[in-house]
C-alpha cells in the first residue's frame, strides 16, 4: 500500500534548538490525520516542513511514493489552508482562486472549470465577485479551502483554520470539514490545539509534545487507551483523575484506597510490582443505580457542585485529594452528602510512575 | 485637579461654568492653542491678506491691490522659471524616491545578511541638513576638480557631467542631491510598510508556486497602498519647501535656472524690499500645497465627522 | 531501521546563485553611491589644497593634513569676521538646547492632555495643529517676524517697569530685550514650528499606555499634574528619546529659521557654513570647506549613528522634515 505521505527520521533544529526530534510518520491515502497539541509542541512545525516551508536539518519527506525533501511546496503536490485565510485582499473570490492557476499557465477554460466545481463543492458561487473584505469569518475560510481545492492535489494541509473564528462557527464549520472530506476522499493533515476538532474529524491523531509524537492512534485508541501520562491528560475534558500508588498483585494501593484492578487489560501479564499512578475518567465513574452493578464500589463526600447544564461536576475528596466526578445534569447533589459511586477497572488506565507509560 | 460637577446642594451653591472644568488640561493645551490660532492660522490668514497689497518694505495694509501682485507674479520670468523647476524636481524626486525607495526596500525584505549595516549606509543621508547634502554634491560635481574630471582621467576623455552649470539640465543635479538625501527615508516607510504583511500571505503565494517578483507587484504592492499614500504625501510636502538645498548647491545658478519659489519667496521679502510680492509667492505655495492635501485628507477621513 | 536513498536533509544551497548575485550586487553599488559623499568629503578634508588641485577627489590623501580642520573650526571668515566655524557651533548649541527642552516639555503636556484629558475643542485644535504642519513656512515667516519684534519691544516695557525699584537696589536694570535676532527668538520659532509633530507624537503614545493605569490613578485621588509627573514620565523614556533626537536632528539641520530669524553674531552652524562655502570670492579652500561642511554634520550624525534603531522610530513618526 503506498502512503500518501511518508515522514522518516525528521529532525529540525532552529540553532541549537532541537524542534523536530527523528519524527516518523506514514499517513495512509484519504486519510484524516490530526496533529493535536499544545503551543509550542511542534505540530505547526512539522506541517510546514511537509508543505516545504520550512528546511529540515535530517531526514526525508515522501508525498506520494516520491521524495519531496528539496522540492519546492509548489511541486510538492499539496494545497494548504493557513489560519489568517492569507487571502489576497485586493483580488476578488474568483481572482483569489484563480491566481495560482494563471501562474501556472493552466489554459483558462480549465481554469473555470476548476473554479466552477470549487465554488461549488464548497458553496460559494454567489461570492464569487465579492472582495475578501467583505466576506464573513467562515465564508473566507470557505474561500481558502477553495484556493487549496483548485490546485487538483492529493494533500490537503491545514493549519489551525478554525482558530480564528467564535465557537458557534467553529462547530458549523468543522462538520462542513468532514462532509467535506468525506466527498473528496483526499488525504488531509491538519493541525490543531483543540481535542474536539481532532477527535471529531480524524481518522487518526498525532499527539505532540516537545517534537515528539506522544501516540499515534484513531479518536478511540486515544481515549480509551492513552499509551502514556501526557496523553491520558491531553485528552478529556474535564481531565482524567490521577492517583500515585502502588500496584501488588494486580491490586492498586494508595493510603486508604484500595482499588483491585478486574477486568483491567494488563499490555504484559506478568507486569512486576511497582510504584503506579492511576488515571479514570470523571464519567467514566457511575453513580446512581449504576453503582451496584460496579465492580469496584465505595463512597465519597462531596466537596463542590460545579452544575453545567448538560453535566454537573462533582469534587469530592478522596484520600485527601480532590476527584473529579461527572454525573448527569439532572442530578441534585448537595456539598457534604455522602454520594455512591461504581468505579469500573477495565476503563481506567494504570501507567508506570517513572516512565508513564501505560502497563 | 479636575473640578467635577457639584450637583444639587442647595441654591447658594452655584455649578462651576464649563469653562472651568478640566482646567489643568485646558492651561497646559494653552501652547498647542495659541499655536493652532495665532500662528499657523492668524499669521497665514495676515500673509494672505497683505499679498492683495502693494507693501514694499514694510506692510501696507492700507495700499490694497486686489490681484495685482499676483498678475505680476505670474508675469515675471522668474518666478515662472521656480515652478517649472520645482515642476520637474518634484516629479523626479516622486518617481525615483518611490521606486529607489520599494526597490531597496523589497531587496532588504528578502532576510537578507548585513540587513542592518546597509540599512544605516542608506539612511543616514537623512541625518544630514540640506546645507551639508548641497555643499558635499556641489563639489562631487565640481567639473574642473569632481567627478567629470576624475572619469576623464581614467580615459573617457570626452565624458562630461556638468549638470551645476548647465541652464538646461541644473535641475537634474540637484535632483541627485535630493535623492540622495531622502530616499534612504522613504525606502524606511516602505519596508515598515512591507513588513506588516501577515507572513501567511507570502506562504501561500509560495505553496500556490507564485514567483516573488509576481507577488511584490500583484499582491504587496496593492496591499501597501496606505503607505505609499502616506509616503507620497510626505513626498510632496517636502518638495514643494525645497530650499535649503538650492541655496546651497547652486544658489539658484546658474543665473536663475535653479531658482525655486521658495527662494523667490524669501528673496523677494527680505532681500528685494518687495514684501506684496513675497506675500503672493508664498501664497501660491500654499495653494499648491492645499492641492494636493485637500484631496487626500478627503479621501483619508472624508464622510467619518472629526471629533 | 530505514535507509535512506536520494535527498535527505536540507537542499544544497550555492551561495553564489544568479539570485543572490544580483540582489548583493545591487545592493553593492547602491551603498557606493551613499558612501560616495562621505568618503569624498573626508577624504578631502584631509588633503592639502596642491593635491586637490591634482584633480582627483576619489583618491586618498597622499599627505595627510589636520590643517583644514583646525582652519574651519577656528579661522574661516564669514564676512569680516574670521573666528571659524566655532562661533556657529556654540550658537547651534545655545539654540538646541533650551529649544529641545522647552519643545518637548510643552509638547509631551500637550500630548497627555489630549490622550487622557479631552476637553470640548481639543481635537479641533489638534487637527489645525496637524494640518498647520504642512503649510509652507514661507507663508508664516513674515508675521512672525513682527510679532517677535513687537513681543520683544512689549517685554521689554513690563520688565523695564520694575527698573526704578532694581536700581535703588542697586541691581542694573533691564536693557532691551530683543527677540527678533536673538537666539531666544529663534528658540521661540523652533517650538512653534515642532510643535505639531511633537503633540502627535506624544499624544500617540500616551493613548497606547493602557487606560486602566490612568484610571487607577484617578482612583487614588492624583490630578492632572500629578499623573503627569509620578506615571506618565517615569514610562515614556523610549518616547522622550525619540522626541529628542527627532528635535536635535532637526534643529540643528535647520536654515531657514537660522537665516531669517538670527544676525551674523547669532549665525547657528548652517548658516555660517553657506556663508563660509558659497560666498568667499577669490581662491576658494575646497578642504578647509568641506572640513567644515563635516564639522557642520558631525553632531547630528552622532546621534544617528548612536541611536540606531530609535532613529528610525522617530521618522517614522515624525516624517514632515524641512
Amino acid at each position: 500500500m503506498t502512503h500518501s505521505v511518508q515522514i522518516k527520521n525528521l529532525d529540525l533544529s532552529f540553532g541549537a534548538v532541537k524542534v523536530l526530534k527523528n519524527l516518523n510518520l506514514d499517513i495512509a491515502e484519504g486519510e484524516f490525520l490530526v496533529l493535536l497539541g499544545s503551543s509550542g509542541c511542534g505540530k505547526s512545525t512539522l506541517l510546514n516542513c511537509i508543505a516545504g516551508l520550512l528546511e529540515v536539518t535530517d531526514g526525508q519527506i515522501f508525498i506520494k511514493g516520491e521524495n519531496v525533501t528539496w522540492a519546492e511546496p509548489s511541486e510538492r503536490g499539496i494545497g494548504m489552508v493557513f489560519q489568517s485565510y492569507a487571502l489576497y485582499p485586493q483580488m476578488t473570490v474568483k481572482g483569489n482562486l484563480s491566481f495560482g492557476l494563471k501562474n501556472a499557465k493552466v489554459p483558462k477554460a480549465e481554469i473555470e472549470k476548476r473554479v466552477a466545481r470549487a465554488a461549488d463543492v464548497l458553496q460559494i458561487e454567489p461570492l464569487l465577485n465579492r472582495k475578501p473584505g467583505a466576506l464573513s469569518g467562515g465564508q473566507r475560510q470557505r474561500v481558502a479551502i477553495g484556493r487549496a481545492l483548485v490546485r487538483d492535489v492529493d494533500v490537503f494541509l491545514f493549519d489551525e483554520p478554525l482558530s480564528n473564528l467564535d465557537a458557534k462557527l467553529r462547530a458549523d464549520l468543522r462538520v462542513e470539514l468532514k462532509r467535506l472530506h468525506n466527498q473528496l476522499q483526499n488525504t488531509m493533515i491538519y493541525v490543531t490545539h483543540d481535542q474536539v476538532e481532532a477527535m471529531t474529524l480524524a481518522d487518526r491523531i498525532a499527539v505532540m509534545k516537545g517534537g515528539l509524537i506522544m501516540q499515534l492512534g484513531t479518536p478511540d485508541e486515544i481515549y480509551n487507551r492513552p499509551d502514556n501520562l501526557y496523553v491520558a491528560d491531553f485528552i478529556g475534558s474535564p481531565s482524567m483523575n490521577f492517583r500515585d500508588g502502588m500496584l501488588e498483585n494486580g491490586v492498586f494501593k494508595s493510603g486508604d484506597l484500595t482499588l483491585p484492578l478486574i477486568g483491567y487489560d494488563f499490555i504484559d501479564p506478568q507486569t512486576a510490582d511497582r510504584p503506579v499512578v492511576i488515571g479514570m475518567r470523571p464519567e467514566h465513574i457511575v453513580t446512581g443505580e449504576l453503582v451496584a452493578n460496579a465492580p469496584v464500589q465505595m463512597n465519597v463526600t462531596v466537596d463542590l457542585v460545579e452544575p453545567m447544564g448538560s453535566d454537573t461536576l462533582i469534587y469530592a475528596a478522596v484520600n485527601g485529594d480532590p476527584f473529579r466526578i461527572r454525573m448527569d445534569g439532572q442530578a441534585r447533589v448537595k456539598k457534604g452528602e455522602v454520594l455512591a459511586i461504581g468505579i469500573d477497572p477495565s476503563r481506567a488506565s494504570v501507567f508506570d510512575k517513572k516512565s508513564e507509560a501505560r502497563l | 485637579m479636575a473640578v467635577t460637577d457639584t450637583g444639587q446642594q442647595g441654591a447658594s451653591i452655584k455649578r462651576p461654568s464649563r469653562l472651568f472644568k478640566n482646567k489643568s488640561a485646558k492651561i497646559a493645551s494653552i501652547p498647542m492653542v495659541a499655536t493652532a490660532l495665532v500662528i499657523f492660522i492668524g499669521c497665514t490668514l495676515w500673509t494672505i491678506y497683505h499679498s492683495f497689497t502693494n507693501s514694499r518694505l514694510l506692510p501696507a495694509p492700507e495700499k490694497w491691490v486686489g490681484l495685482d501682485q499676483y498678475e505680476r507674479l505670474w508675469n515675471t520670468k522668474r518666478w515662472l522659471v521656480s515652478i517649472e523647476n520645482l515642476f520637474y524636481f518634484g516629479l523626479g524626486s516622486l518617481f525615483f524616491s518611490l521606486v529607489i525607495g520599494f526597490v531597496l526596500a523589497a531587496l532588504l525584505d528578502r532576510k537578507i545578511r548585513f540587513e542592518n549595516t546597509i540599512r544605516t549606509i542608506i539612511l543616514y543621508p537623512f541625518a544630514l541638513s540640506f546645507i551639508v547634502t548641497g555643499l558635499a554634491w556641489q563639489w562631487i560635481l565640481n567639473p574642473k576638480l569632481g567627478l567629470q574630471n576624475v572619469v576623464r582621467d581614467w580615459g573617457w576623455e570626452s565624458f562630461t557631467f556638468d549638470p551645476l552649470n548647465n541652464p538646461e539640465i541644473v535641475i537634474f543635479g540637484i535632483l541627485i542631491a535630493g535623492i540622495w538625501q531622502g530616499s534612504g527615508f522613504v525606502m524606511v516607510l516602505l519596508l515598515a510598510g512591507m513588513r506588516g504583511i501577515d507572513e501567511d500571505i507570502w506562504k501561500a503565494s509560495r505553496v500556490e508556486g507564485i514567483p516573488a517578483w509576481k507577488t511584490y507587484i500583484f499582491i504587496v504592492i496593492p496591499m501597501m497602498r496606505p503607505v505609499f499614500v502616506t509616503a507620497l504625501v510626505i513626498i510632496s510636502a517636502g518638495i514643494i519647501k525645497v530650499y535649503d538645498l538650492v541655496v546651497a548647491q547652486t544658489s539658484g545658478g546658474p543665473g536663475i535656472s535653479s531658482e525655486v519659489p521658495a527662494k523667490y519667496v524669501i528673496e523677494k521679502m527680505f532681500l528685494a524690499q518687495n514684501l506684496g510680492q513675497g506675500f503672493a509667492a508664498s501664497t501660491m505655495m500654499l495653494l499648491s500645497v492645499m492641492v494636493v492635501l485637500i484631496p487626500w485628507a478627503y479621501l483619508e477621513f472624508g464622510g467619518r465627522k472629526n471629533d | 531501521m530505514t535507509d535512506m536513498t536520494g535527498p535527505r536533509g536540507p537542499k544544497p544551497k550555492r551561495v553564489f546563485n544568479s539570485t543572490n548575485i544580483m540582489i548583493y550586487g545591487t545592493l553593492f553599488i547602491v551603498c557606493l553611491y551613499y558612501l560616495l559623499p562621505l568618503y569624498v568629503m573626508i577624504v578631502t578634508s584631509l588633503k592639502g589644497m596642491p593635491e586637490i588641485r591634482l584633480g582627483n577627489i576619489f583618491s586618498p590623501p597622499v599627505e595627510v593634513t589636520y590643517e583644514p580642520w583646525v582652519k574651519a573650526w577656528s579661522e574661516a571668515c564669514t564676512g569680516i569676521n574670521c573666528e571659524g566655524l566655532s562661533r556657529g557651533f556654540m550658537n547651534s548649541v545655545r539654540i538646541l538646547v533650551p529649544s529641545v527642552i522647552i519643545s518637548i516639555a510643552i509638547a509631551s503636556v500637550n500630548g497627555y492632555a489630549l490622550a487622557n484629558w479631552k476637553f470640548k475643542g481639543s481635537e479641533t485644535f489638534f487637527t489645525i495643529l496637524i494640518f498647520g504642519a504642512f503649510i509652507p513656512y514661507q507663508v508664516m515667516i513674515y508675521p512672525i517676524v513682527i510679532l517677535l519684534r513687537e513681543s520683544g519691544d512689549g517685554m521689554t516695557n513690563v520688565m523695564q517697569m520694575f527698573n526704578p525699584m532694581l536700581e535703588w537696589m542697586g541691581f542694573e536694570g533691564f536693557g532691551k530685550i530683543r527677540l527678533m535676532g536673538s537666539l531666544w527668538g529663534l528658540v521661540i520659532v523652533h517650538t512653534i514650528f515642532g510643535m505639531p509633530i511633537l503633540t502627535l507624537l506624544f499624544r500617540n503614545y500616551f493613548t497606547s499606555v493602557p487606560e486602566e493605569l490612568f484610571k487607577a490613578a484617578r482612583v487614588d485621588g492624583a490630578g492632572f499634574w500629578g499623573i503627569y509627573f509620578r506615571i506618565m514620565l517615569p514610562m515614556s523614556l523610549p518616547i522622550f528619546v525619540v522626541a529628542m533626537i527627532l528635535q536635535v536632528t532637526g534643529i540643528w539641520n535647520d536654515f531657514l529659521f537660522g537665516v531669517i530669524y538670527t544676525k551674523p553674531d547669532t549665525y547657528p552652524m548652517t548658516v555660517q557654513l553657506n556663508n563660509i562655502v558659497n560666498s568667499v570670492q577669490g581662491v576658494k579652500e575646497y578642504n578647509v570647506n568641506m572640513a567644515a561642511t563635516l564639522l557642520t554634520g558631525l553632531v547630528p550624525l552622532f546621534i544617528y549613528f548612536a541611536s540606531g534603531k530609535l532613529f528610525v522610530r522617530g521618522i517614522a513618526a515624525g516624517a514632515v522634515k524641512g
